[in-house]
């Protein structure tokens, strides 16, 4: 089962009025859900198509097409590293294999230990401060690899 | 030169309301609400402000296709997807002058009727939209958005929308399936969104950039917004240059100013003595330069179409001599290829089909027919789709091939 906490409950309420349609209040609804628990399952899902009078199948159908929704829970610190252009022309793919190396975990895993998951993703419009990754909400740019160490150490 | 979109950007605390205001924040609306709405369109359309986005659409003219008493409600979209790699200027806007932007979503609204407005943040963004939503709450504090503001008699809610991954949701369209709470698939198009866009009702979409522009206009007057840039380009523009420079960056020039000035002065050259091989002008999908083409264009729509290619975005990508453009070319292709939203067949096959033949390429697999190939993949893919999504990959291949084929036919020849 999922639920709302009441705080997010009372969020989701103030939400809806944003808009003149209950369906747009989606994107928004399921960000509550990660905050809430990390991750969106099927259960919270069924939750929010009840929430906002949507079929189940269409709320599965956003989650699947968003990057940014997980539908498994993801490392306490979860890293994307940004792998397009710009930031390989200055090294990002060196920046992945070192983090590879340094959590011994391959792309799109966690460590045994759950405190971190490591993901490539495409452009994060920081392109003039590459290499780059993205720790949670938070940016890293201009990496080297001993910034890159150095931000391993204190996440630990 | 004067700044008009950065001149805060570095001074402390530029974010805060007191601050803007301190440095004339919100000093356009007293004009603006002494002027009715139909020459507030007219002053940008005179001013000739283009779109920032991409396709340099002109604004004025874009805001004066909301019909006139629809009965529906209209909406101001503003799309800070900012998601064409190369790009990050909407970032720096919201995150160090983001009551330049509320300042000019409010001019927007008024001109066009809206009383709602959304901005669209990609979901990555989350400290420039911690930025923005503080804004917003202190122009609400301050009665500068809300009921009644500034006793004019205009009413406006202004409210961000989070995206959550999704290049495509950058295209105007998919941004708005996006706000209604579903994929992101683009619409076809017509009708166009100033007919039936959000919600079934008159939407206007505009770049933060865009948006950002408009107070100086307001607070100038057009001779002075057309005191600097070209005739058909006038104004500034934020150009973002990133790749193999001494000093990547935002840099706010005029328009027509020229693209070798931008790299060898301001962004004081290629980084380690290495020689400048190409330029990606516009962002990602705009078709390539080569060192001779940097010699003379200029960056303004005109000059880089006499040059084969696009202003685009303003994102400036420069690889130096040892690029390898196969493996440029591959990088964007696998971009393409994770973004395609699938609804069309040639763009969601033809982005992966040239994907993996880059790839193959690259191993030393490389066949003499691969050209021709990813040739006619580009040909089958351009102008053919929903969305331009598709031309977007199409005009690297043609652009890379044609300026660099001794290194595309090396790899399709391995043997040899
Ligand atoms: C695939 C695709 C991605 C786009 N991404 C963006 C984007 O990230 N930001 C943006 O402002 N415009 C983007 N655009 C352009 C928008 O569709 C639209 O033209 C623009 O927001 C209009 O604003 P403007 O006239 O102020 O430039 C994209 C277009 C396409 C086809
Ligand atoms: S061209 Fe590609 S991205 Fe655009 S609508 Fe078609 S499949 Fe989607
Ligand atoms: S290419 Fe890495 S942030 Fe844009």
């Amino acid at each position: 089962m999922f639920e709302f906490t009441s705080e997010n409950l009372a969020e989701f309420q103030k939400i809806l009025q944003r808009y003149s349609i209950k369906r747009a209040a989606l994107l928004p609804a399921l960000w509550l859900v990660q905050k809430q628990t990390g991750f969106i399952s099927r259960e919270a899902m069924l939750y929010v198509a009840g929430l906002l009078d949507v079929a189940p199948a269409k709320v599965y159908e956003v989650v699947t097409f968003y990057t940014m929704f997980h539908q498994k829970p993801v490392g306490e610190y979860h890293i994307q590293v940004c792998r397009t252009l710009s930031c390989q022309l200055l090294g990002s793919p060196s920046i992945t294999e070192h983090l590879k190396k340094r959590l011994g975990i391959g792309l799109g895993e966690i460590t045994t230990d759950g405190r971190f998951s490591l993901v490539e993703v495409e452009c994060l419009g920081s392109c003039g401060t590459g290499p780059m990754f993205q720790v949670n909400d938070e940016y890293h740019e201009n990496l080297t690899i001993e910034k890159v160490d150095k931000i391993l150490e204190e996440l630990k | 030169m004067e700044q008009r979109l950065t001149k805060n950007f570095k001074v402390k605390d530029s974010h805060r309301l007191e601050v803007s205001r301190a440095q004339g924040g919100y000093q356009s609306l007293a004009k603006l609400f002494q002027m009715k709405p139909e020459e507030v369109i007219n002053q940008v359309k005179e001013a000739g402000l283009r779109g920032r986005g991409g396709a340099g659409f002109a604004a004025g003219l874009k805001w004066s296709f909301i019909p006139k008493n629809s009965g529906k409600p209209v909406y101001l979209t503003v799309n800070a997807d900012e998601s064409e790699p190369g790009t990050f200027k909407d970032r720096y806007i919201l995150e160090l002058d983001p009551h330049l932007l509320i300042e000019g979503i409010i001019a927007a609204c008024y001109a066009i009727g809206a009383h709602v407005s959304y901005v669209y943040i990609r979901g990555e963004f989350y400290f420039p939209m911690q930025r923005l939503q503080a804004a917003i709450e202190e122009a609400y504090q301050a009665g500068l958005l809300g009921k009644n503001i500034l006793n004019s008699g205009f009413d406006l809610e202004v409210y961000i929308h989070r995206g959550a991954g999704a290049y495509i949701c950058g295209e105007e369209t998919a941004l708005l399936e996006s706000i209604e709470g579903k994929r992101g698939h683009p619409r076809l198009k017509p009708p166009y969104p100033a007919i039936v866009g959000l919600f079934g009702c008159p939407t206007i979409i505009n770049n933060v950039e865009t948006i950002a522009s408009v107070p100086y206009i307001i607070q100038n007057g057009v001779q002075a917004y057309r005191a600097v840039g070209t005739q058909k380009s006038p104004g500034t523009k934020l150009f973002c240059v990133s790749g193999h420079v001494v000093r990547p960056g935002n840099y706010e020039r005029p328009l027509g100013y020229p693209l070798k000035n931008l790299i060898f002065e301001d962004c004081g050259g290629i980084r380690g003595g290495k020689k400048l091989k190409a330029v990606i002008p516009g962002g990602s999908s705009t078709p390539i330069l080569d060192a001779n083409d940097v010699e003379t264009v200029l960056l303004d729509y005109e000059s880089m179409e006499a040059h084969g290619s696009m202003l685009g975005s303003g994102g400036v990508i420069v690889l130096d001599d040892t690029t390898n453009m196969v493996d440029a070319l591959g990088n964007l292709a696998r971009f393409y290829a994770h973004e395609s939203c699938g609804q069309c067949s040639p763009c969601r096959e033809g982005t992966g089909w040239a994907a993996k033949i880059l790839d193959r390429m690259l191993s030393g697999e490389g066949r003499p027919k691969d050209l021709e190939l990813l040739r006619s993949i580009a040909d089958n893919m351009a102008g053919k789709t929903i969305c331009v999504l598709a031309d977007s990959l199409s005009m690297p291949i043609w652009s890379y091939m044609k300026k660099f084929r001794g290194e595309f036919e090396a790899y399709a020849n391995p043997n040899h």
